[in-house]
């Protein structure tokens, strides 16, 4: 298929679809609301449901119904919806269906603002809702990766049997970019051995938490932990220029193209930064970590306080100390990143 | 005229509710519908969080475990990717009329092809007996120790009345007091289930169940306190789309 131009909202919504979804329910905030909106039209011509539901809680327990039927769904918020998200998604991290949540981030607490924002990095990777679970999370930097992600992103759900959530921002989700789509797959909800059919299939299924019946007398603090153990495997990130850095720049998503700009006007200038991408938020990829020595490590993302940057400094234990810039409300030019390293190099910031 | 009484085949082992309990009674008579109807294979059912997610343990169709007042939600979902199944949720007072009314309401609001069977016992049973939305003047609660107040509590919720002002298929309200009122709540069930195997939208049936371990009263106190306090509030009967 040739290249379109197309807002990162829409792209991502059509990905989903060519990846198989059949199913989505939502409920409208900006800068979200485009999936919502290009869903209500597209899924019809695809046979597919779309539901505008009430609240995000009622939106997601209906995603959780479709999703236990072996359909892929999907549903996205942003800000305050993605709050409401959490109970949900406990429940299908406990009953382990797989789904795709997209998380198109607003920044500020509360009501907040509408402007982009990576300040839910925290609540997407470390179980923003109740009990102990994890959802592999997925970031990308550009529309055309969030449209390769996608079937990755279902694959990886299925895989693991667990929510995966797209992780990108107001600014992704608003802007245009050349895009070229692949070829829509079929996916046979009927597939699985776990999901409720059109007719039972002899002993009845009950979708519950296996804390109930299947590991009554069984090790199930073992069972949770082999689930994530097996995630954690799944680690994906891009190196850039990070061989033979002196100080490493760590970036995810929109940001992460500031650091590029960044590390290029370094270099040009003789100075070897580099970045490392996380693409997977959850799991850290701290493999990437292992096998540079630069003298810093300086994790740039667009939230007030830093987040990223506590996974960066366990990733970095015992390589090089790790700094902190958090540009808020404003994502940064190439020069203000470079500014900061220098003064990281020259001893006037503090470490994390 | 004489009644044949038999267990159905979808109870597939005793239950787990307290003696005298009204889930015991309420999903004997679904089962049956089920089974008369012949649909026990293609039924699945979203059950509420409370009590009422004990039913699994004894109720042999395909199951979902609904947050807790979500389950029309969730059975909306199942039923509009899997539109041949019969889709029920299985909800008490708290699920249904508290935390859930959202979802109650839009199940309504949308006439989802989905099934609702509401259990009305007063209280919040499974955390202990505190204050539902159905608790009725001066009862005592563990949330309402002097008694209900109406003035602080408000009056109970009449969930099929509200219901019912929807542009629903079926809407109806029975008691499992005394056997004239079960056998007439067991065709509340079936016209519910007929409705959404007729495709005639969405359908309700609130029940009046005792819960003698949270009363405070024997199963048979119980059951005569529903007869003698809960129906004068609680008005039985069908109030939407009955048999024409």
């Amino acid at each position: 298929m040739a290249k379109v131009l197309m807002k990162g909202n829409h792209a991502l919504a059509e990905a989903a679809v060519r990846a198989g979804c059949r199913f989505f329910s939502g409920y409208p905030i900006t800068p979200q609301s485009e999936i919502l909106e290009y869903m209500s039209w597209r899924l019809p011509e695809v046979n597919g449901v779309f539901v505008q539901t009430e609240s995000e809680l009622a939106g997601i327990s209906m995603l959780y119904g479709a999703a236990s039927c072996g359909f892929r769904t999907m549903t996205s918020s942003s800000g305050p919806g993605f709050s409401l998200l959490q109970e949900g998604i406990s429940y299908l991290c406990s009953t382990e269906i797989p789904t795709v949540i997209a998380d198109i981030m607003r920044y500020g607490n509360g009501l907040g603002d509408i402007k982009p924002a990576q300040s839910d990095y925290l609540q997407i990777t470390k179980n923003g809702g109740h009990g102990d679970y994890r959802c592999i999370s997925l970031a990308p930097s550009t529309i055309q990766e969030a449209v390769d992600l996608m079937s990755k992103a279902y694959e990886l759900a299925e895989k693991h049997r667990n929510p995966v959530i797209i992780a990108t921002d107001g600014a992704l989700g608003q802007i245009v970019e050349s895009v070229e789509f692949p070829d829509p797959l079929q996916h046979d909800p009927d597939q699985f051995e776990w999901s409720l059919k059109n007719i039972r299939e002899g002993k009845h299924k009950i979708v519950t938490s296996k804390i109930y019946y299947d590991y009554i007398g069984k090790d199930y603090d073992n069972h949770i932990r082999e689930r994530y153990d097996a995630m954690k495997k799944e680690e994906l990130w891009e190196e850039y220029f990070a061989e033979d850095a002196e100080v490493i720049l760590v970036s995810y998503g929109i940001v992460s193209r500031c650091c590029k700009e960044a590390v290029l006007t370094a270099r040009e200038n003789g100075w070897k930064i580099g970045l490392i991408r996380p693409i997977t938020l959850w799991p850290f990829p701290v493999k990437a970590f292992r096998k540079i020595t630069p003298k810093a490590f300086i994790a740039v993302e667009k939230c007030a306080l830093p987040q990223m940057a506590e996974d960066v400094a366990m990733a970095a234990r015992g390589i090089a100390p790790v700094y902190s810039m958090t540009t808020g409300s404003f994502i940064p030019s190439g020069e203000e990143i470079v500014s900061f390293a220098q003064r990281v190099m020259d001893g006037k910031e503090a470490e994390l | 005229m004489t009644k044949e009484l038999k267990t159905p085949t979808l109870i597939y082992t005793a239950n787990t509710f307290c003696p005298g309990c009204g889930h015991g009674i309420i999903s004997k008579l679904l089962a049956l519908v089920l089974e008369e109807l012949g649909i026990e294979n293609k039924s699945t059912g979203a059950v509420a969080v409370g009590c009422a997610c004990l039913l699994p343990e004894s109720f042999g169709c395909d199951w979902i475990q609904a947050q807790h007042g979500r389950a029309p939600a969730v059975a909306a979902g199942i039923k509009r990717v899997r539109p041949n199944n019969f889709v029920f949720t299985y909800q008490g007072d708290g699920d249904a009329g508290a935390i859930g009314i959202a979802e109650s309401i839009y199940a309504a609001k949308r006439n989802e092809g989905i099934t609702t069977i509401f259990v009305n016992n007063g209280v919040f049973g499974m955390t202990g007996g505190q204050c539902a939305p159905t608790t009725l003047e001066g009862q005592k609660t563990t949330t309402t120790q002097a008694g209900c107040d109406y003035r602080y509590n408000g009056k109970p919720l009449e969930l099929a009345e509200l219901l019912a002002s929807f542009d629903v298929g079926y809407v109806a309200r029975g008691s499992v007091c005394n056997f004239k009122e079960l056998w007439k709540t067991k065709e509340y069930i079936k016209e519910a289930v007929q409705c959404q195997l007729e495709g005639r939208g969405y359908s309700f049936v609130e029940v009046l169940a005792p819960c003698p371990t949270n009363w405070k009263m024997t199963p048979v106190e119980s059951m005569k306190r529903i007869e003698d306090i809960g129906m004068k509030y609680f008005r039985c009967g069908v109030l939407k789309g009955g048999a024409e």
